[in-house]
């Protein structure tokens, strides 16, 4: 699923750090579908790290909730 | 102009008494409305972002009530929670002594606070709160049976929805967590709310918490005979580098906040709800606003309404003012969770609202760990009250409900409510 370009040929590459963390949720609450939880220590886990382009708004939404500023994204072109 | 000039100002024996007077005393007072932040914290919203204010022992802090700088102090590591740091801020002579005194990881930094915590976070993941969701809601509607089957002993058709829901539902909720035996409730939700007062005597404090203290330690020690329980404070006791005092202090600052917040929450979330009947109309209409509803409730209500405390590290530059090392701030998330900026007529309560980005967790490494807990019993706790009493009322005049207003956690005392 990963790497797929889309049709304007907009990738976003998501990268979260696990040192910085909290274990807060607001990511995989918000966007479950690219963001998870691991159940011992609560921390984030990236499950899609080239999410489909209908949900890379979430997905910049999900940087600004995030209360530790752990999730980065990267634009690259196709 | 820095702090230490304000505090010259401020000293009420040399200081010229109209300068004096000119420092906000906090906690202020609420407005006329009851779910409005107090009327001098919107005001320095607008006019002095960064303003000093005096705190109850002459002492000047600066507070804060912009969301963009509330999120930027609350997100920078180089403003301390620790409570032992010189300049930090307290409310009362009770909070400072409480802060101080065998203290929780909230009240700590990074990295110590990081290893406490993560011996918790994996219990309150979103996906565990999911999980708990059929339970919680089973936990619900036994207690709204309870209520409206009159078995609380009040007239048929009434209840004090605080007593008989409100707070029952997380306090059983978070016992089942931690494993601590909910008959006890009266033992320590009493000592809770001691704690939890703002107005409550240094001694009476001390002696809530030394009795809390002692009754973790009292339970942690019986499961470790046992050895056998699945429980929060069982698997606490498992951790080797933990002593006593930190497992006693983290399920203190669990059961604590894991009630409270929630019980003052859901009635105060009635309450609003039932004072508007088009925010009401359209939750009943449509149940799946529920999960936004919440976040709309807690932006608009947040019940953590006298300032979140940090203290500067470094000097650092807010809101056009040098907040200078060692010097205090308190975070008012209550009026900047009302920011026009971030939330356009955010003086009017709107379901459909996306109220995500509300500091009423608060923000930084630091936020609210039972917040996915906190989120599935609120929309458990107004889908089940929604759906089993269609005809929900307040029983008395809106002017008679008991708020508290002398507590750390906002919400009412009682909710005296007829379906």
């Amino acid at each position: 699923m990963s790497g797929v370009s889309h049709a304007d040929g907009e990738r976003l590459r998501v990268a979260a750090d696990r040192t910085k963390c909290c274990g807060s949720g607001m990511c995989t609450l918000n966007v479950p579908d690219v963001f998870d939880q691991d159940p011992d220590e609560g921390l984030v886990i990236v499950l899609d790290p080239e999410p489909p382009q209908e949900l890379h708004h979430a997905v910049e939404d999900a940087v600004e909730l995030c209360p530790a500023s752990a999730i980065r994204v990267a634009r690259l072109s196709a | 102009m820095t702090l230490a000039d304000q505090t010259a100002t401020a000293d009420p024996a040399t200081a010229d008494p109209t300068a004096a007077t000119a420092i906000l005393a906090v906690p202020a007072s609420r407005g006329t409305c009851p779910f409005d932040p107090p009327p001098a914290y919107e005001r320095a919203r607008e006019e002095e972002p960064a303003a000093p204010v005096r705190l109850w022992d002459g002492s000047i802090t600066w507070m804060l009530t912009r969301h963009q700088d509330i999120r930027a102090v609350l997100g920078d590591r180089r403003f301390s929670a620790d409570a032992n740091r010189p300049g930090f801020p307290f409310l009362s002579a009770g909070r400072r002594a409480l802060a101080t005194m065998n203290a929780s990881f909230i009240r700590m930094d990074d990295p110590e606070h990081a290893r406490l915590r993560r011996m918790l976070t994996g219990d309150f993941i979103v996906k565990r709160a999911e999980a708990l969701r059929p339970r919680i809601r089973a936990i619900a509607e036994d207690l709204l049976a309870a209520m409206t089957q009159g078995r609380s002993g009040e007239r048929a058709g009434h209840a004090d929805l605080v007593r008989e829901f409100a707070l029952p539902l997380p306090s059983l909720v978070i016992c089942l967590l931690l494993g601590v035996p909910y008959e006890d409730h009266a033992y320590f939700q009493q000592r809770s709310s001691t704690i939890l007062s703002n107005t409550a005597g240094l001694d009476e404090v001390r002696t809530a918490r030394a009795d809390l203290n002692a009754y973790i330690k009292q339970l942690t020690e019986a499961k470790r005979r046992r050895d056998e329980d699945d429980d929060i404070l069982s698997r606490l006791i498992r951790h080797d580098d933990l002593t006593d005092d930190e497992i006693a202090a983290m399920g203190m600052l669990l059961l604590v906040a894991g009630h409270e917040t929630t019980a003052n929450m859901t009635a105060l979330s009635v309450l609003a709800l039932l004072r508007d009947p088009v925010q009401l109309g359209r939750l009943r209409a449509d149940p799946t606003l529920i999960r936004g509803a919440v976040e709309e409730l807690l932006r608009y209500l947040t019940i953590v309404h006298t300032g979140v405390a940090r203290v500067a590290t470094e000097d650092v530059e807010i809101a056009g003012r040098t907040i200078r090392a060692g010097e205090g701030v308190l975070c008012m998330i209550n009026a900047a969770n009302r920011d026009e900026r971030v939330f356009p007529g955010a003086g009017v309560l709107d379901v459909g609202r996306d109220a995500r980005r509300h500091l009423a967790f608060g923000f930084g490494v630091h936020q609210c760990l039972g917040q996915p807990l906190a989120r599935t019993e609120l929309q458990v706790a107004l889908e089940v009250l929604l759906e089993g009493l269609p005809n929900l009322g307040l029983a008395v005049p809106f002017e008679e409900i008991p708020f508290r207003h002398d507590m750390l956690v906002y919400g009412v005392r009682s909710l005296p409510v007829a379906w």
